[in-house]
């Protein structure tokens, strides 16, 4: 897993609530058997019409947005435990989500793919999506160690589980964990009968 | 000696170790897998040289990427194909029990695990699925997880993870005729809002769980997902114990009643303390739909669509076409599908069927039933109610995930509404464009007959469904 410490870049808004995994990444493109290559077709009923033209109304394609930071509205990521969703979002380049609130399996699949999930208040969250619309080249400063978002002179600190935190910081994992405790499982286990 | 609730018992039994300040690792007796959260977790292991650990604990079966028509032949979608090979030979090669396409015992993995006496309370369950939650019904603590998650169970049988919030849902009273158990949860989800249960587990109580079916127990925890909790469960009882006896892979004879005895163990001490708790009345609900693009946006169907200025509200609508203040009754619908890991047990069947019986599809409608498993759809053309069915023109397909999530040629047109008994109402869900109106199986029996939304209490004066 890349490590993550501090990530400085500007941001993309996405000013919707509830963005379910079947629209980061819909069950008709599930069928790869790899992680890889599944960003050309993040959020793609929304970034593409009907024809296959690009709509040039969603955040994605306008020109006056990019970098690898997505700011989201409310409970991102609910629906479907599909860790293809954190995939595509980090194939298409995204390294920190930004919400008020994200939905549990996706929070979970996130960090173990090396994509921040960084939860702020509604009122830091509406005044973010304000400022990226109103200066698209606004620099967002994300600092992991210190557990704080910055943009221009407004900041707010974020949770993390310390875990998870040192897991981001050092690129480890959790299987690398669960490996050590071999001698614990098996006693648990023993135990059982 | 401090109360515990159902969850907290059967959590603390799993717990292998603490790390201070973060996670616990918890053991897990049961690990689902299917062909779609799968191979990436194999490729890992692969990758990294690490064998699978308990591959007795695991059960594998096709579910979500299957056709269901003619699965004695190839399948022509080559990606499918592929991915189906990859789970046979990933079993094979880890020695995994595969319930493959065709197999007898082949069904949606909330389906057949069940069936099959897999599921049993107390037991921790993991799939990389987020309706996992299904096994929750007889006292499980049982949640979805992602593919890394899959490959770190593959790899220790235990995962990381930090104890969820405790949140109790009681519903008591009678229900009315017509109100099935998906009412019930598509009403809790319609006040409680699709994030209400995120960090949580629910526990569901009251009377109207207790008389419950284990089908219609299924049906409940199967959506717990959909208001953000992790997962659901119910306390095991009797209908329980009855339900799990005899099944194929369930304990038999002493070993049988002894674990009894320790299930009886299990349910919430009188004055356990819960994190949140709400109560609904039975009374107060009635057959449900949905008329958005979330799984919060239900209504009775005897009511208007609310008001609401907010913009994803606004957006919602606007995918479904539908006006604020309106009501659906009357709405013209051209697609029906009973089926899915929360409506394609028999019981569901059987409710369909008892509506149909005597009268006939409406012509503008294609209805699509399909079964959760192999056992089911041989129960019901045991039962006789494929002769229903077919002669009131609706069409018994073979078992999967089918059009719940359109990954198989199963889509609903763009454009087309559906009246599903399956989970979720997302935008494309269904296929792209399709619009979906999630409801019980016999409101969408309902649809189907009459071409269009009814309110079905006013056409079932003579039948009882419960």
């Amino acid at each position: 897993m890349e490590k993550f410490t501090t990530l400085t870049s500007r941001a993309i808004p996405l000013d919707i609530a509830n963005v379910d995994t079947d629209q980061i990444i819909p069950a008709r493109f599930l069928k790869a058997t790899d992680k890889k290559g599944f960003g050309n077709n993040v959020f793609r009923d929304w970034r593409y019409n009907k024809e296959g033209s690009e709509n040039t109304a969603f955040a994605l394609n306008n020109k006056n947005y990019y970098g690898s930071i997505l700011v989201a509205g409310d409970n991102f990521g609910c629906g479907s435990s599909r860790e293809h969703a954190a995939w595509a979002l980090v194939d298409y380049g995204f390294r920190v989500i930004v919400s008020s609130f994200f939905a549990d399996i996706f929070k979970g699949n996130a960090l173990n793919n090396g994509l921040l999930p960084v939860q702020v208040t509604a009122p830091f969250l509406n005044e973010l999506l304000n400022t990226i619309k109103n200066n698209p080249d606004t620099k967002i400063i994300v600092n992991l160690e210190l557990q704080t978002i910055s943009a221009g002179d407004k900041s707010e600190s974020f949770d993390i589980d310390s875990y998870k935190k040192t897991c981001m910081i050092n690129g480890y994992d959790d299987i690398d964990y669960l490996l050590s405790k071999k001698t614990e499982i098996e006693a648990f286990e023993n135990a059982l009968g | 000696m401090s109360k515990k609730t159902l969850f907290d018992k059967v959590w603390d039994a799993h717990v292998v170790d603490k790390i201070e300040n973060g996670p616990q690792i918890l053991y897990i007796d049961k690990h689902l897998i299917h062909e779609v959260t799968s191979p990436q977790a194999f490729n890992e292991l692969e990758d990294r040289g690490i064998p699978v650990y308990r591959p007795n604990q695991i059960v594998a079966t096709a579910d979500h990427n299957t056709p269901t028509e003619n699965q004695h032949l190839p399948i022509a979608d080559l990606q499918s194909r592929n991915q189906l090979e990859q789970l046979s030979t990933n079993c094979k090669k880890n020695n995994i029990t595969l319930y493959e396409l065709g197999h007898k015992y082949n069904g949606i993995v909330h389906v057949m695990a069940p069936e099959l006496g897999f599921t049993q309370p107390g037991m921790t369950m993991v799939c990389g699925d987020s309706h996992t939650s299904t096994h929750g019904a007889f006292g499980t603590i049982a949640f979805g997880i992602g593919t890394s998650q899959v490959a770190q169970v593959f790899a220790s049988q235990c995962l990381l993870l930090t104890k969820p919030k405790s949140l109790r849902v009681t519903v008591n009273g009678n229900l009315k005729n017509g109100v099935l158990p998906k009412d019930v949860i598509l009403y809790i989800i319609s006040k409680l809002g699709t994030n209400s249960g995120t960090g949580y587990f629910c526990e569901y109580a009251g009377d109207v769980f207790e008389n419950m079916s284990m089908e219609g127990r299924m049906t409940v925890c199967n959506m717990s997902i959909e208001m953000g909790a992790r997962g659901g469960m119910i306390a095991p009882d009797q209908t329980t114990f009855d339900y799990v006896e005899g099944r194929e892979y369930a304990p038999k004879g002493e070993a049988f009643s002894k674990k009894v005895a320790y299930w009886k163990t299990l349910p919430t001490d009188e004055g356990a303390a819960f994190d949140k708790e709400y109560t609904f009345e039975a009374e107060d609900i009635e057959p449900m739909i949905t008329y958005g693009t979330n799984p919060g946006m239900g209504i009775k169907v005897s009511e208007n669509i609310p008001n609401n200025k907010d913009a994803s509200f606004v957006k919602s609508l606007e995918y479904m076409n539908f006006e604020a203040g309106e009501s659906l009754i009357n709405k013209q619908i051209n697609y029906v599908f009973i089926g899915s890991c929360t409506n394609s047990r028999i019981e569901d069947f059987r409710i369909a069927a008892k509506y149909i019986e005597g009268r006939q599809k409406a012509d503008n409608v294609i209805a699509w039933l399909v079964p959760g498993s192999k056992q089911v759809e041989t129960q019901i053309i045991e039962e006789g109610l494929k002769d229903v069915f077919d002669a009131a023109g609706f069409e018994l397909r073979q078992p999967g995930c089918s059009a719940c999530l359109a990954m198989n040629d199963d889509k609903i047109p763009e454009g087309e509404y559906c009246v599903s008994t399956s989970n979720r109402n997302f935008e494309g869900r269904q296929g792209q464009g399709s619009r979906t109106i999630l409801a019980s199986p016999l409101v969408a029996a309902a649809t189907a007959v009459a071409g269009k939304i009814v309110d079905v209490t006013k056409n079932i004066e003579t039948l009882e469904f419960s």
